[in-house]
């Protein structure tokens, strides 16, 4: 992006409206000179600064760090000084099982059951994304009739919000729902959907991939595009065949959005929440319950809450996803360190 | 009004001394220039005087009052900016009004003094446009517009013609100095381009490296220069640069004996006797003559650029480069062997730090 | 005609159908039934009546069963459409059902029952959009509030967000001070502290300010964006600082400089960020969902995912709510779309 000079003058009725605001600016103006002479030039960037920086102290870094102390407490009490200081003891009850791989033998069936759920999902859902998303971006790449049009069929669902879109599903989902009307019309009878726990998990991982695949798309369309196109003229020059060209040249050259891609859909996935919730509830049972919609419930919408075990279980999804940031950042780095020296 | 005066002000950013003591005292009125090579801290010393930078030391005063801690808006001077940097999102009228706004004057004042200095730069017709939708010669007047209207104490320009084409900023150059003459107002003008140097200064400033070289009115730099590098930077093309010793020969006088054996008699001042030793003798081009007379010295013509009133003739002169610009026409070509004469030539001595060695003319 | 046919479906290298050009249309064909056919079946159904989404098979096209008053009887009774047993075809309204056996009267004749297989009978039905969807939520149920609360977060949040932003990217970009990279580093850190790490300690930061039940606690804890400060930072890079020394050398106080040149220049950037948050607010659902507990501060979305989990769902209400829901972002991507297709290309942000 460039700083351009913004077209037009501004129609008289928007400067009417801006009237107002300048009032207020050049009123606010005279106190803050007084403190630009207080605190000189500088000190104005302090100003400038402090209010963003407020509200992120008190609305992120705060909370970032009381997080540690929450999970070391226990109790229902929801003020960190009302609450009894327990250690690791909420740790150790995540890990309580005695058998790892069945969420029944631990102490908290629920979380484990959520991890479970949680890395299935992102299993399926980070790899189905990224190969629509790659595909589709491929083919918007190609020379096409109306190509903004179809970029915009893909990109449409990004914008809807998440209640709408599990909304939209569950209703298409449901016993008189498009889908079974559909099959009716193939001869299979009606089927409600997300009663049954493998297809509601299904639906869980096609909705979410319907509802982003479009931002990803774009995405790798602007990689792709920036890739010059007298490389493959070269490449068509030498003989070489499409897919050999797409495997040399499109993927290595692409990287680079790709990593990003894949770092996005990853992080997104492991705190995958709003579709689901609003489409299944975790539900039938718990066989699209994930991570985040444990730790809701834990902390805020159980009887029994309990935050200080929210905290702990926040806290480590929180360290899985610096992990995989930090991987995918080491990763992007060798990548880039392997094109320069080619 | 307009009397600036800098006492041993020091500039650094971080661990680099970008101006090492400077002292330099501006009359009022007066036209100073600041040249010198790409990066010798002209922009800095002029961003300073405007109160955009903060001397790291020394004390810098303006109409005898200390500004040191004087923010740039409070000093009373407007300056004019390379890029001009007008506002692109304002109208040539709103870039002109904007200083004279935020001083409170009445709009009244603020047409009346846009009106003056439009019609002195004839930028009338189109004060409604904006910057985006004018010619670069157009923008400059704009951004001197914008200096003239606020009455400053006095006029900081930097590099304000570097990006013009040749023609517009010959012509810009003369009305500049028209300008200075109506409004008699204190001007620092920096630029690289010596001419432009010549012809506006009523002083030049020479820095090199931070350090102030030589100050004087044009003549004087042309004719004095206090060192080789002042030497070789005033006057077009440059100053030639002749390897070779000197010995003293008697009272007011000395033999120079040029690098290939060839000896010249130049007059020097008493008490300089002992430079004895390796110098540089300097000569402009224009003062070398064609001429095989007596006492003339061999040379090799290594190429030839006829420019139809004058020939710039490069030549080697015992392994030594040597410039010639010679009035006329001249039937030589490459390789060809002339003889050329220092006798009506003003020559420069140098030691070999560089200084001047004072001549008695 | 089949000039545009072949312009619209023109091929690789134009000698025949190349697989990948097969596959290219159905790809795009199947996805643009896939995208937006869910919307817009939902767009439809939004429009029929209960009676009329209970059914199945359901029709693509709002119907309702025709009623009748007929004289007698207290209540309008549906029309069918009968075959009687001579094979002619007449109009009667069906006073009750029993087992496969329909009574039914002539609108003409109202105290003769006919009895009728339910087999020889369809239902004489006629195309109605039953708006009453959406004007019924809009008078009996909170909807005006829930979408009252909602524009003023959204709003309220995005004017914040782009005030406070553009203030912290104008201080980072265009001055110098010990600690700006740190400060530019933490911000581009919390990146990676997303809402669901840390809503525990939040909500009790939130509460201990009063802010719970507040629709404050909804738009502070979301105006100082990391990728809002990214973004305006990068643009205002963009801009000369001679700008910033001449604004000075005007007379210009550093905060006149901020929005007399600085706000005015960065206006592309500040407008992406503006649709960006406008999108970003008015779907938010997880934090609203927990600082919103009080029926009357829903927003839209809360209050739907609410409505919509109840136990007899009253899809008619819901389907019309959740269309108004999307108009606004409907909106945002008809007219906006090309410019946010380009802003995400340029910058990654969603
Ligand atoms: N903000 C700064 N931080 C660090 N060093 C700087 C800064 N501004 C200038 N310098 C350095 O100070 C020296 C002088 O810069 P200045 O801009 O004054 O040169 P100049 O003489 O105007 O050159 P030019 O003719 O190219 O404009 C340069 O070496 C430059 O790199
Ligand atoms: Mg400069």
């Amino acid at each position: 992006m460039k700083a351009d000079v913004p077209k037009g003058t501004g129609s008289s009725l928007g400067e009417a409206a801006m009237a107002p605001v300048r009032l207020a600016m050049a009123a606010i103006d005279a106190p803050l000179r007084w403190v630009q002479r207080r605190l000189g030039i500088g000190g104005m960037a302090t100003f400038f600064l402090l209010p963003n920086m407020l509200i992120f102290g008190v609305f992120v870094l705060l909370p970032f760090f009381i997080n540690f102390a929450y999970s070391m407490t226990g109790g229902t009490a929801l003020f960190l000084p009302d609450r009894s200081f327990v250690g690791g003891e909420q740790y150790a009850r995540l890990f309580d099982c005695a058998n790892y791989t069945d969420p029944n033998s631990c102490a908290e069936d629920t979380f484990w059951t959520a991890v479970g759920n949680t890395a299935w999902f992102v299993l399926l859902q980070v790899s189905l994304m990224i190969l629509f998303s790659l595909i589709t971006a491929l083919i918007l790449n190609r020379e096409l009739m109306a190509r903004s049009f179809w970029r915009a069929v893909f990109f449409f669902p990004v914008l809807l919000s998440p209640v709408v879109v599990g909304l939209i599903w569950k209703w298409i989902l449901q016993r008189q729902g498009l889908l079974n009307f559909g099959l009716y019309g193939l001869g299979f009878d009606p089927y409600t959907w997300l009663n049954d726990r493998n297809w509601s998990f299904a639906a869980t991982v096609g909705v979410s991939i319907w509802a982003h695949m479009g931002f990803y798309t774009l995405i790798l369309l602007a990689g792709l595009q920036a890739i010059p196109k007298d490389l493959y003229e070269a490449a068509e020059m030498d003989g070489t065949r499409p897919a050999r060209a797409f495997w040399r040249i499109t993927l290595p050259l692409l990287m680079p959005n790709l990593l990003v891609v894949i770092v996005l859909v990853l992080i997104r996935a492991v705190q995958i929440f709003d579709e689901v919730y609003v489409l299944t509830g975790g539900g039938p049972g718990t066989s699209t319950l994930y991570i985040t919609q444990y730790i809701y419930e834990t902390g805020f919408a159980t009887q029994l809450r309990n935050p200080g075990l929210a905290a702990a279980a926040s806290i480590l999804m929180g360290a899985v996803l610096v992990v995989l940031t930090l991987v995918q950042l080491g990763l992007g780095r060798k990548g880039e360190k392997k094109g320069a020296r080619k | 009004m307009g009397h600036i005066k800098l006492t041993n002000v020091t500039k650094s950013f971080g661990a680099v001394d970008v101006l090492h003591d400077i002292n330099l005292e501006i009359k009022d009125g007066e036209f100073v220039v600041f040249v010198g090579p790409s990066g010798c801290g002209k922009s800095t010393l002029l961003r300073m005087i405007a109160g955009l930078e903060k001397p790291t030391g020394g004390e810098l005063a303006i109409d005898g009052k200390v500004v040191n801690d004087v923010p740039a808006a409070d000093r009373g001077l407007a300056m004019v900016f390379q890029s001009y940097a007008l506002y692109p999102h304002m109208s040539v009228r709103q870039n002109l009004a904007f200083g004279l706004e935020n001083t409170r004057m009445p709009k009244a004042e603020i047409a009346e003094r846009i009106g003056e200095a439009a019609r002195m730069l004839e930028i009338e017709a189109y004060l409604e446009r904006r910057p985006g939708q004018l010619s670069g010669g157009q923008r400059q007047r704009v951004a001197i517009g914008r200096a003239i209207v606020r009455r400053p104490v006095a006029f900081l320009l930097d590099e304000p013609l570097s990006n013009l084409d040749a023609e517009l900023r010959g012509s810009t150059r003369a009305e500049l100095a028209a300008l200075h003459a109506r409004l008699s107002a204190t001007m620092i003008y920096v630029t690289h381009d010596q001419v432009e140097a010549m012809t506006l200064a009523d002083r030049i400033v020479v820095l090199r490296a931070g350090r102030i070289e030589q100050i004087g009115t044009p003549l004087e730099l042309y004719n004095r220069p206090a060192n080789r590098f002042v030497a070789g930077f005033i006057g077009s093309p440059h100053m030639n640069f002749l390897e070779g010793t000197l010995e003293a020969a008697g009272a007011g006088t000395a033999v120079a004996t040029l690098k290939g054996g060839h000896q010249l008699q130049v007059p020097i001042a008493d008490g300089t006797a002992a430079a004895e030793g390796p110098i540089t003798l300097g000569v402009r081009p224009h003062h070398i003559t064609l001429d095989a007379g007596e006492n003339s010295i061999p040379a090799k013509i290594r190429l030839v650029e006829a420019l139809g009133s004058e020939t710039v003739l490069h030549a080697d002169v015992a392994g030594q480069k040597i410039l010639i610009v010679a009035p006329g026409q001249h039937n030589l070509a490459q390789g060809d062997d002339v003889r050329l004469s220092l006798s009506a030539a003003p020559i420069h001595l140098f030691n070999d730090r560089g200084i001047r060695l004072e001549r008695a003319v | 005609m089949s000039r545009v046919a072949e312009f619209i479906f023109r091929r690789r290298g134009r000698s025949g159908w190349h697989w990948t050009d097969v596959f290219t249309w159905v790809w795009l064909i199947g996805g643009l039934f896939i995208m937006f056919g869910p919307a817009v079946w939902l767009v439809g159904s939004s429009f029929k009546s209960p009676a009329a989404l209970a059914e199945f098979p359901p029709t693509i096209m709002p119907y309702v069963t025709q009623k009748a008053t007929v004289e007698g009887y207290d209540k309008p009774l549906d029309l069918y459409e009968v075959t009687m047993p001579d094979g002619s075809k007449t109009v009667l309204a069906e006073v009750r059902r029993i087992g496969i056996v329909s009574q039914m009267v002539s609108p003409d004749k109202p105290t003769e029952i006919v009895k009728v297989k339910i087999a020889e009978r369809t239902p004489v039905r006629t195309m109605s959009f039953a708006t009453s969807n959406y004007s019924e939520p809009f008078t009996h149920f909170d909807f005006v509030r829930y979408l009252w609360n909602s524009v003023f977060v959204t709003v309220t949040a995005t004017l914040i967000t782009l005030i406070v932003n553009s203030m912290a990217a104008f201080a980072l970009s265009k001055y110098e001070f010990r600690g700006r990279t740190f400060a530019m580093l933490l911000i581009l850190a919390t990146l990676m502290v997303p809402l669901s790490v840390i809503m525990v300690p939040l909500y009790s930061i939130v509460s201990a300010l009063g802010l719970f039940n507040n629709l404050w606690g909804v738009i502070l804890p979301t105006v100082a964006t990391p990728t809002g400060v990214f973004i305006l930072r990068q643009y205002m890079l963009t801009i000369p600082d001679e700008l910033i020394d001449a604004a000075r050398m005007d007379k210009a106080s550093e905060w006149q400089i901020y929005w007399r040149i600085i706000l005015p220049l960065t206006a592309p950037a500040l407008a992406v960020l503006a649709i960006f948050s406008v999108v970003w607010r008015w779907n938010d659902f997880l934090w609203p969902l927990i600082v919103l507990s009080r029926k009357e501060l829903y927003t839209l979305q809360v209050g739907l995912s609410i409505y919509s989990g109840e136990l007899n769902v009253q899809w008619h209400f819901i389907l019309a709510m959740t269309v108004v829901t999307m108009i606004p972002v409907v909106l945002v991507f008809i007219f906006l779309q090309r410019f946010i297709t380009t802003g995400i290309a340029g910058t990654g942000l969603k």
